[in-house]
């Protein structure tokens, strides 16, 4: 198994000690952001101590449900995930990009709103969350005009990756080739096991921190056990997508009569573009302050299920439900491709367990891909 | 270019076009970013009104002769309409250019069609200028132009100043009109045949209802004309206007950047499915 250590060694932490890590890290003036049970859910929020995290917890997810049980189990990660993880906090759902008022000629002055986020460590970062990091910064970074917002947040951030040791039934990472492991793009990645952590260092600043932990190496035991459970979170996962040669086919299929079966049952909420780790639409708004005069521009998350999206000199695009959900999973499975030469689903699962009427995008794609004759 | 805040442009002057179309022409307040802002036509800028919104709106002015940007602009929108009220003096935000305008290096040499249905139609207005003005450097130039009602047309004289000049012909068309009405009934489209044209001599450029415009492409790929010689702006909401809001997308393409000006041949099979 030690093929997939790369070029950095594996550490042992053990669970006991997991707020050494926590401390190191609050040394070097990060704040933590990491899991944490809310609201019946896994949020990733600012963490204050070990006893933050959810310990014994775990997560069943399943088409239109979300359920959270309490167990005996010792561990910190074993779930595969919540509505959201990086998202939110590189790409907030609102901010305001600038702003504008009138100085005392009556000239209007535009001034760059800054973004600014503390350095932030995050922990827990599943591999999907990865793929879903690597698609934004196409979007939004590899961009002929990067956005300075999403720029700022982004180099702030340091990345703990913990492979994923419980896929849900709704995930088929192990089918799109983002997951369960953590291959790259990450400071420090850990596999939790029963009794700690093996630790590895992601690049020269990951490593600064795990030789500052002074761990120990970790064992053949270890090395046996990551293996094991690797093996066995890509196993479990039922679903897949097909492959993308048959998905960019969707855009030949534009009539099929699934897009009107599929609208009989998708209520349009947009549930599924809020969780969705690489939806990146968004509306701009402007915002007026009565009292001073002064207006922001404001910027918020959209959806392309919403009737305003395609909106356009008093008519809506995307008239109906049908041609929104087809928009959108053309978009995410074929025509990303066009755009960002990667596919826009790193199959996370989220927009099937918290779609309220359980729709499940690897089915729709199935049956209207899956079985054509290539 | 001014990607993500806007910037101060003041109006030099307002000039009324018709009861709902108006022209705007603007200049930077900063003296250095209006002495190097360059666009092309068909590219078009994010034009701001203080306290309600943004709206993309294309540039119809000369890119190389003029020392102001011009926008024409009809008022049907929240923001249009309020744009509409401005007068000389009155400032505005500006973000742009943004997009691929018309292909007008590529036209050089070549025949020019240009087809516009609806009101003014201020994008191909760009093209028709630029080409008057610099006429040796073209072949024939067509203009078809088709309104619904003959009440419609805008800028009678510039069309008859058009019609008069050397290897330039000028069909106006209106779907209904009265007796005075000096040019065609009929669809504009149905008048194809008359002009004549050589199609691999020709390079034709679309604006106007998408139904117009594929009617036209269609009518124009009979004629022999290649689908990558023919061009059509698009139009689609767009708030970022640089392929990052996701608002103007069409199937693959990002409408903002990727256009708003398209050959034929790129959006071709998308143009007929309906919701897309």
């Amino acid at each position: 198994m030690k093929e997939h250590t790369a070029s950095f060694t594996q550490f042992f932490l053990p669970r006991a000690n997991f707020a050494t890590l926590l401390l190191c890290l609050q040394r070097r003036g990060y704040q933590i952001v990491g899991p944490q049970l809310r609201d019946h859910a896994i949020v990733y929020d600012v963490l204050q101590s070990v006893s933050d995290l959810p310990q014994g917890v775990t997560v069943v997810q399943e088409p239109g449900r979300y359920t959270v049980t309490h167990g005996m189990s010792e561990r910190f990660f074993a779930w595969a995930n919540g509505p959201q993880a990086l998202k939110p906090l590189l790409f907030t759902p609102r901010e305001t990009l600038w702003r504008v008022r009138r100085d005392e000629n009556g000239a209007l002055q535009f001034v760059a709103e800054t973004a600014s986020m503390p350095p932030t460590a995050v922990i827990g970062v599943r591999a999907c969350d990865l793929a879903a990091l690597r698609v934004h910064d196409r979007v939004l970074l590899k961009s002929a005009e990067p956005d300075p917002h999403y720029a700022a947040r982004r180099a702030q951030l340091f990345l703990i990756a913990v492979n994923c040791s419980d896929p849900a039934s709704t995930c088929f990472c192990a089918s799109t080739g983002d997951g369960p492991h953590a291959d790259a793009g990450f400071d420090m990645a850990l596999t939790e096991l029963d009794d700690g952590f093996t630790v590895q260092a992601g690049n020269a600043l990951g490593q600064t921190i795990v030789d500052e932990l002074s761990l120990n190496l970790a064992s053949d035991a270890h090395h046996f056990a990551v293996g094991q459970q690797r093996e066995r979170a890509s196993q479990v996962q039922t679903r897949s997508l097909p492959s993308v040669a048959r998905r960019l086919r969707l855009m030949e299929q534009l009539e099929h009569p699934r897009w009107q079966e599929v609208a009989e049952r998708c209520l349009s909420c947009g549930n599924c573009t809020q969780v969705c780790p690489t939806c990146f639409c968004h509306k701009q708004s402007t915002e007026n302050d009565l009292a001073t005069a002064e207006s922001e521009q404001v910027r918020e998350w959209d959806s392309c299920f919403s009737q305003q999206h395609s909106y356009i000199h008093g008519t809506t695009m995307r008239g109906d439900t049908r041609a929104r959900y087809r928009q959108w999973l053309t978009h995410k499975l074929a025509t990303w491709h066009e755009q960002f030469d990667m596919s826009g689903c790193v199959g996370c699962g989220r927009c099937i367990a918290w779609c309220p009427v359980g729709i499940d995008l690897t089915v729709e794609t199935t049956a209207m891909v899956g079985e054509l004759s290539s | 270019m001014i990607a993500h805040v806007p910037a101060t442009a003041r109006i030099v002057e307002r000039v009324q076009e018709s009861n709902t179309i108006f022209t705007l022409r603007l200049e930077f307040i900063d003296q250095t970013l209006h002495s190097r802002y360059r666009f092309a036509p068909g590219q078009f800028n994010m034009v701001f009104l203080a306290g309600v919104g943004e709206v993309p709106i294309s540039i119809v002015s000369d890119p190389e002769h003029e020392t102001l940007y011009d926008h024409t602009i009809r008022a049907v929108g929240r923001v249009t309409r309020g744009l509409a009220k401005l007068k000389a003096g009155d400032h505005v935000g500006i973000r742009g250019p943004f997009g691929r305008g018309w292909p007008l290096q590529e036209a050089e040499g070549k025949d020019i069609m240009i087809v516009t249905g609806g009101l003014g139609c201020a994008p191909v207005v760009s093209v028709i200028n630029y080409v008057v003005a610099r006429r040796a450097r073209f072949g024939r130039l067509i203009i078809m132009q088709g309104v619904k009602h003959a009440d419609d047309l805008l800028w009678q004289t510039r069309y008859q100043a058009w019609a008069a000049l050397p290897r330039t012909q000028v069909v106006v068309s209106a779907d209904a009109a009265g007796k005075q009405w000096p040019w065609r009934i009929g669809r504009v489209t149905d008048m194809f045949r008359e002009v004549n044209l050589v199609p691999e001599q020709t390079i034709a450029m679309l604006c106007g209802p998408e139904i117009m415009m594929r009617i036209a492409a269609e009518n124009l790929l009979q004629q022999g004309v290649a689908s990558k010689k023919i061009f059509l702006s698009m139009e689609r909401n767009m708030h970022c206007a640089m392929g990052q809001c996701g608002h103007c997308q069409l199937g693959g393409w990002f409408v903002c950047k990727d256009g708003p000006v398209f050959s034929y041949n790129d959006v071709a099979q998308l143009l007929p499915v309906k919701g897309l």
